[in-house]
């Protein structure tokens, strides 16, 4: 973290620590109050609790104009962004070019490809090559996941106990506090609104769903020996129907509330995670209403290119914000339990 | 804002003059962050129960009787009541805060504070349709035939003229006004700071009592609490507060005591030290704490002075080490061995001393010993109109207009002639604005 804005942060959380009008909001300044100073470890806890919804910002009688000029959402986003390039493994892939990676990895699936008959995927890429491709990435996505999540608990000297994450998890579940308490955040500008709240539940369902769809899909595979395509009412594609619809409105709808963000609220995110889970997602569906025309072969070859992007950038990108902000609320239930 | 949205629900058309910018709006109801409420019952945000006559007996209390019952027993009734009509303007509550856990039976906490209550309000205001003027000074008023007629207002500068067929005067006390403050106090002033806007410069209280308004409250006195010398001039609000003085001891620039740091428990006694600062000379105070006080208080935005040795903190202090150092010996020697217990008057004292520390007496003798400067922290000043059960403001036995009313800090000496009592201004401000803004609305139509 660089010094300033470890000192900006140390500053800031004093001001904070010492009025605490926002303490109801929140899980960040429950937690903030437990400290009386605050490390780069203490600043990216804080950060990876925070939502930047604004409403601490709206409320605060030292917002800028204010000599005090504290603003928490800017402040934690910043400090966020640099907490995502610390934790990550390898440190030095956080951010880069998710372009190059997908323009790399529509080449790859073109290469790949070869003549195909109509409704059958694996004459144009061959089953066992996308297994193979998919599954070595999946293995090192989840090993960089992993290191990022061991590298950011372990500043927190805690240990994990079920309780705990059973907590945390509901938190997540619920999108707790992107709720503003069932009224809604002060997102993306002042008047309070659930639409972030709708379009994050879209977006995360979307995915499980998806992800129950490719799980149940592999089922079929080596359990049962049925061959893709399946039927559309299917069990995998109706999920994935259903996932997909999700995955298409959620990251549109997020986007779009990007777009309007409040620019006191500080710098939106990069979004090329979200752009890449709407081109999957849409590419998918896509795929599925075509796939018994001539398209079907560059349809799942973008298809295929455009999802192989999203996988190798997952721990290089905004996705890792779900997984910091889960660690970030185990230790958070872990200190409630202890006060 | 009450007295606006009030008159605009029930049909008037309201122009609000403010006389800060957007940013700084609502005056030093920005700064506040809860409301004292009289209940029966537990309420959702409240416990037990705060009958009428207990909180009728607190406010004599601080106010050593300088209250017009009439008008205290109305406030205190329609309190009741405050609560869900803020929430209906859009106000959210919540659980007490940390640290202020003794106000949980008394006072109803804003989510968020007094600015994001006040955020509530602009925006159903906005929705009512009540017209909102920033940077709009009112310069003079306008009196014909016992009647108010316009307002000589300063907008953005420029000088303009509004009529209206009723006025309510909402304008706050004069603590931001160094120059009326100086009248008063002399050059004392300049040590002064203003914990809240320094949009308070009480030029529509002047131009009522100019016009005849009769006066409440002391016109020379304003409630001040010992907040941190380094903080800013005016605004620096809550966080500029600290609670460590009952945990050592206090010493001007002399180096030495002045008032028994142990008198009450804190709650009672921090609203005192703003004017015996205020009577030291230089308007300047030292609190001196050992490391047994460490995280026995509120964290000050402020870190303090350090030192491993009373003479080398005097001197980071700019005091005299000598002087200091003699205190601290003379005041370490009369400390009477008890059991320390800052929850209760504990029996921890000295004996001796030409001014005794009556509890938590304990010896300053740990190191890092710790120093942070105090100076006067105005909160609010008391004078203000007198005004009617129907916020009418009153001059010579009657009405000084039939169309005049007044609310909020600008009426508040009527119902707090001295001291102060917490959470309760924003229920002056909150049931006065109501009955003026509905008063104002019914002399309209």
């Amino acid at each position: 973290m660089p010094d300033d804005l470890a000192r900006e942060g140390e500053r800031v959380m004093t001001i904070c620590n010492s009025c605490r009008y926002c303490e109801g909001y929140c899980a960040v300044f429950p937690a903030m109050e437990r400290h009386l100073h605050f490390t780069e470890a203490d600043l990216n806890y804080l950060a990876n609790l925070c939502h930047q919804c604004g409403e601490c910002y709206y409320a605060c009688q030292y917002a800028p104009p204010h000599e005090f000029a504290v603003n928490i959402p800017k402040l934690l986003a910043e400090t966020r962004a640099g907490s995502y390039r610390k934790y990550a493994w390898p440190s030095a892939a956080f951010g880069f070019n998710a372009m190059v990676i997908l323009a790399f990895s529509l080449l790859l699936a073109a290469l790949a490809a070869r003549k195909n008959s109509p409704g059958d995927f694996y004459s144009v890429i061959p089953h066992v090559v996308m297994v193979t491709a998919f599954g070595a990435i999946s293995i090192f996505v989840a090993a960089a996941l992993a290191i990022g999540f061991a590298r950011f608990w372990r500043e927190s000297r805690e240990s994990v106990k079920g309780l705990a994450v059973m907590d945390a998890l509901r938190d997540v579940l619920a999108l707790k506090y992107l709720d503003g308490g069932g009224e809604g955040c002060t997102y993306p500008g002042e008047d309070r609104s659930r639409a972030r709240w709708w379009f994050h539940q879209s977006t995360f369902y979307g995915f499980l769903l998806c992800f129950a769809a490719t799980s149940v899909a592999a089922l079929y595979h080596y359990v049962m020996h049925w061959r893709a395509p399946y039927p559309y009412l299917s069990l995998p594609v109706a999920l994935g129907t259903l996932g997909g619809i999700g995955l298409v409105i959620g990251p549109a709808g997020l986007y779009a509330l990007k777009r309007r963000q409040d620019p006191m609220l500080g710098k939106p995110t990069d979004s090329s995670f979200i752009a890449l889970l709407f081109f999957s997602s849409l590419s998918g569906l896509l795929l599925l209403v075509f796939r018994d025309t001539p398209s079907m072969r560059v349809l799942l070859i973008a298809h295929l290119g455009i999802v192989m992007a999203f996988f190798v950038t997952l721990p290089y990108g905004k996705f890792v914000h779900g997984i910091y902000r889960f660690a970030a609320l185990i230790r958070y239930a872990l200190e409630q339990k202890r006060h | 804002m009450c007295a606006a949205l009030s008159a605009a629900a029930e049909g008037a058309s309201v122009a609000v003059l403010e006389c800060a910018p957007l940013e700084f709006r609502g005056g030093n109801s920005r700064h506040t962050r809860n409301l004292r409420c009289m209940h029966d019952a537990p309420t959702q945000f409240l416990t037990g129960a705060y009958p009428e006559q207990e909180y009728f007996d607190d406010l004599i209390r601080v106010t050593e009787g300088n209250t017009d019952e009439e008008l205290a027993r109305l406030v205190i009734r329609e309190s009741r009541d405050c609560a869900a009509w803020m929430m209906r303007q859009g106000v959210r509550f919540q659980k007490p805060l940390s640290g202020t856990l003794h106000l949980g039976r008394t006072n109803a906490f804003f989510l968020g504070g007094g600015k994001a209550l006040m955020n509530s309000y602009y925006a159903t205001a906005r929705r009512l349709g009540v017209q909102i003027f920033y940077r709009a000074e009112v310069i003079g008023l306008n009196f014909a035939t016992g009647k108010f007629e316009s307002a000589d207002v300063l907008l953005n500068g420029e000088s303009t003229q509004i009529r209206a067929a009723a006025l309510v005067a909402a304008a706050g006390g004069f603590e931001s006004n160094l120059e009326w403050l100086k009248e008063i106090w002399g050059d004392a002033a300049n040590n002064f700071l203003i914990r809240g806007t320094p949009y308070n410069h009480g030029k529509v209280l002047k131009l009522l009592l100019a016009n005849g308004a009769t006066p409440a409250g002391d016109a020379a006195q304003f409630h001040a609490v010992a907040i941190d010398a380094r903080a800013p001039k005016f605004d620096g609000g809550i966080v500029t507060r600290l609670d460590c003085v009952p945990l050592g001891i206090v010493v001007n620039n002399a180096g030495d005591r002045f008032y028994d740091e142990g008198e009450d428990l804190w709650p009672k006694r921090y609203a005192i030290w703003g004017r015996l600062i205020a009577q030291q000379p230089g308007q300047i105070a030292w609190s001196i704490v050992d490391a047994k006080a460490e995280g026995k208080f509120m964290p000050s935005v402020f870190p303090p002075v350090r030192a491993n040795t009373i003479r080398e903190l005097a001197t980071g202090l700019g005091l005299s080490a000598d002087a200091v150092e003699a205190t601290v010996t003379r005041f370490n020697d009369a400390v009477i061995p008890g059991h320390f217990d800052f929850a209760k008057l504990d029996d921890c004292r000295t004996r001796g001393l030409a001014i005794d520390k009556t509890h938590w007496a304990q010896r300053i003798d740990m190191p890092p010993f710790c120093g942070y400067p105090l100076r006067p922290g105005i909160t609010f000043t008391y004078l203000g109109v007198k005004v009617d059960r129907n916020a009418a403001v009153l001059a010579n036995g009657g009405r000084l207009a039939s169309n005049v009313f007044a609310a909020g800090e600008i009426m508040a000496g009527n119902i707090l002639g001295k001291g102060y009592v917490g959470g309760i201004g924003m229920v002056i401000g909150t049931v006065f604005g109501r009955i003026a803004g509905r008063e104002a609305a019914c002399y309209a139509r």
